[in-house]
């Protein structure tokens, strides 16, 4: 035991692992609505909804149907994901020609509709998910306890970041991006957009839901996990600009660490510490830190 | 007789009329929600800003004037005055940082900024947290009108309604707001034209929180109560919606809308948690298949947000 800055070791480093493991959802979400954004040109409010339907559904499988942490961690994100393709398909692809802000006020109204039936089913005291056996236990480090769990969502979390960014540099990332720039030449090269489109927002959907199975052992399972963390989400959003990839997975372990550090240093303002710094760069920097203007 | 003085006449007619057919606890409730979703609207249907985060005005706004009626014990008028302005001043800070980008992060900037404000409710002193702040004095207007009597508060809150409901009539038909709608509908022709865009846009925020504080106070003290329901970004939702089912950029659609949704959840309310979802299907069917709106129904030229290029 040492201290730093007045601050007992121990507290300080776990407060920055919790700051990591907020970051890894951040980033892991913003990540998400960035590539959503990015070719459908619509901010998905129900992506919050769509997290916590990852985390049920993990919750539902080991319940119901006796199937543990490590299918789930497969099964879910597809499962979820085939959902948001479904809901591309019928509903959203619908408002491609429209003002975005409808396809924000639609997934609005389909975040309302998918909590308002998990809170009617399960209420909202919470349900609890054990920590798979596997990663039960810990590393003591010296200076700080190590939860295993918590070690590997930080892992985890950053190798699907590092994938999905390695994914933009290939052939199917030069699609997107193609896409993203001018959708009806892309189309006259014969590559199906619409087909591309729907499977963005699949992916960017499972992305959410992956997240939403790592949350499961460490949150309590309940239909408004989504609703708060997705808000908070937008404002990492807004810091870091929707323009790059890397950038939102900066931005959100970067967010998590100063959150966690807040916590420690003046535990009143923890929960607006993101909506400040938001404040502070519109004012500095209005397009974001990883932004281009839009 | 113009169309809109007959459009007037009958709303004043009807306001005379309707303590008499429906309960004027249920009519001050579709009022209020009423002034509210119009100066919503009058940013996003003539401003063309949809913001997500209006709960932050009206919430402050009846934080605000609960506690100067209850703990200062003053009249309702100066009560609803500080709320206003609290919301005004709110709407000028918050305003000028969401200005700063459009469209869907313009949307996203609001919301967390009534996020923010959210759980300053829950934390800060003078809100009463969890509890909000409760049974908050109604007190006598002027001195000499006893609030307390539903029948003489229904009347105040229609002056404060029509009073709120005519200011916008007058800004979204002056100079000020042509101007404005050309904003919405070409900002970058409008800023070539010489018109400071930021400006007016800064100034319908500010308008359209000052007017949404109104409601809130007046809210408070129909309810005299003031409590977390107010700041939560389900209100923001609220008011959306609405404004939507009304008709958006309609002078009448928003009081048409609230008096649909006030019933709706009045209706609805034994049934719980399926409020929500039924709430989450009116949205959805709006945005799909419905998007001028009751009020636009019965125009030939709805107004629509435009596609932004």
């Amino acid at each position: 035991m040492f201290t730093i800055l007045g601050i007992p070791s121990q507290a300080l480093f776990g407060q920055l692992l919790l700051g990591l493991i907020n970051g890894s959802f951040y980033a892991l979400l913003s990540l998400g609505l960035a590539i959503i954004f990015g070719l459908l040109n619509i901010i998905n409010f129900a992506h919050g909804a769509q997290y916590m339907m990852g985390a049920f559904l993990t919750w539902m499988l080991l319940s119901y149907f006796g199937v543990g942490y490590w299918w789930a961690l497969l099964l879910v994100p597809v499962l979820v994901g085939i959902f948001g393709l479904v809901l591309e398909r019928l509903l959203i692809s619908r408002l491609h020609h429209l003002d975005h802000l409808y396809g924000l006020l639609l997934t609005f109204g389909l975040a309302l509709i998918i909590q308002g039936l998990f809170r009617i089913r399960y209420g909202v005291s919470g349900l609890p998910y054990g920590i798979p056996l596997t990663l039960a236990g810990g590393q003591n480090l010296g200076f700080m306890f190590l939860p295993n769990y918590r070690l590997w969502v930080i892992l985890l979390s950053l190798s699907v970041c590092l994938a999905t960014w390695l994914v933009e540099k290939t052939k199917l990332g030069a699609y997107l991006r193609a896409a993203t720039e001018n959708p009806t030449l892309v189309q006259a090269f014969g590559i199906n957009v619409p087909r591309l489109i729907t499977l963005t927002y699949g992916g960017g959907v499972g992305l959410a839901a992956l997240a939403g199975v790592m949350a499961a052992p460490i949150y309590s399972v309940n239909p408004n996990m989504g609703a708060d963390m997705i808000i908070t989400v937008f404002a990492v959003v807004v810091i870091g600009g929707m323009g790059s990839i890397a950038g939102s997975i900066v931005t959100g372990f970067a967010l998590g660490l100063i959150e966690g550090l807040t916590k420690l240093l003046y535990p009143e303002a923890s929960s607006t510490v993101i909506f400040i710094i938001m404040a502070i760069v519109l004012l500095l920097k209005p397009a974001g830190l990883f932004g281009r203007r839009v | 007789m113009t169309r809109y003085t007959r459009s007037f006449l009958i709303l004043i007619a009807l306001l005379v009329i309707g303590p008499h057919i429906l309960y004027p606890i249920f009519l001050m409730k579709v009022l209020c929600f009423a002034l509210f979703a119009c100066a919503f609207n009058l940013l996003l249907g003539y401003g063309g800003l949809l913001s997500f985060g209006h709960a932050a005005y009206f919430g402050m706004a009846s934080y605000v004037c609960a506690h100067a009626a209850k703990i200062w014990g003053w009249p309702p008028e100066l009560c609803i005055l500080l709320g206003t302005s609290a919301a005004a001043l709110l709407g000028l800070i918050f305003g000028a940082l969401a200005i700063r980008r459009q469209g869907i992060y313009f949307a996203m900037i609001t919301l967390a900024l009534a996020q923010m404000i959210y759980f300053f409710a829950l934390q800060a002193g003078f809100t009463g947290g969890e509890d909000g702040i409760q049974s908050v004095p109604r007190g006598n207007l002027f001195g000499v009108i006893n609030l307390a009597n539903d029948l003489a508060l229904y009347h105040v809150v229609a002056l404060i309604f029509l009073g709120g409901f005519w200011m916008i009539f007058r800004i979204v038909h002056s100079p000020f707001g042509q101007v404005l709608k050309a904003i919405r509908d070409n900002e970058s022709r409008a800023i070539s034209l010489g018109y400071r865009a930021s400006q007016y846009k800064l100034l319908v925020f500010v308008l359209s929180a000052a007017l949404a504080g109104l409601a809130g106070a007046t809210k408070v003290i129909v309810f005299q109560l003031a409590s977390l329901t107010d700041v939560h970004w389900m209100m923001s939702g609220e008011v959306i919606l609405i404004v939507l089912v009304g008709g958006m950029g309609t002078i009448l659609g928003p009081v048409v809308g609230a008096f649909v949704i006030v019933a709706m959840e009045n209706y609805l309310a034994p049934l719980g948690a399926w409020v929500t979802v039924i709430q989450g299907l009116v949205f959805v069917v709006c945005v799909l298949l419905f998007r001028q709106g009751i009020v636009g129904l019965f125009q030939r030229h709805p107004a629509r947000l435009k596609k932004s290029t």
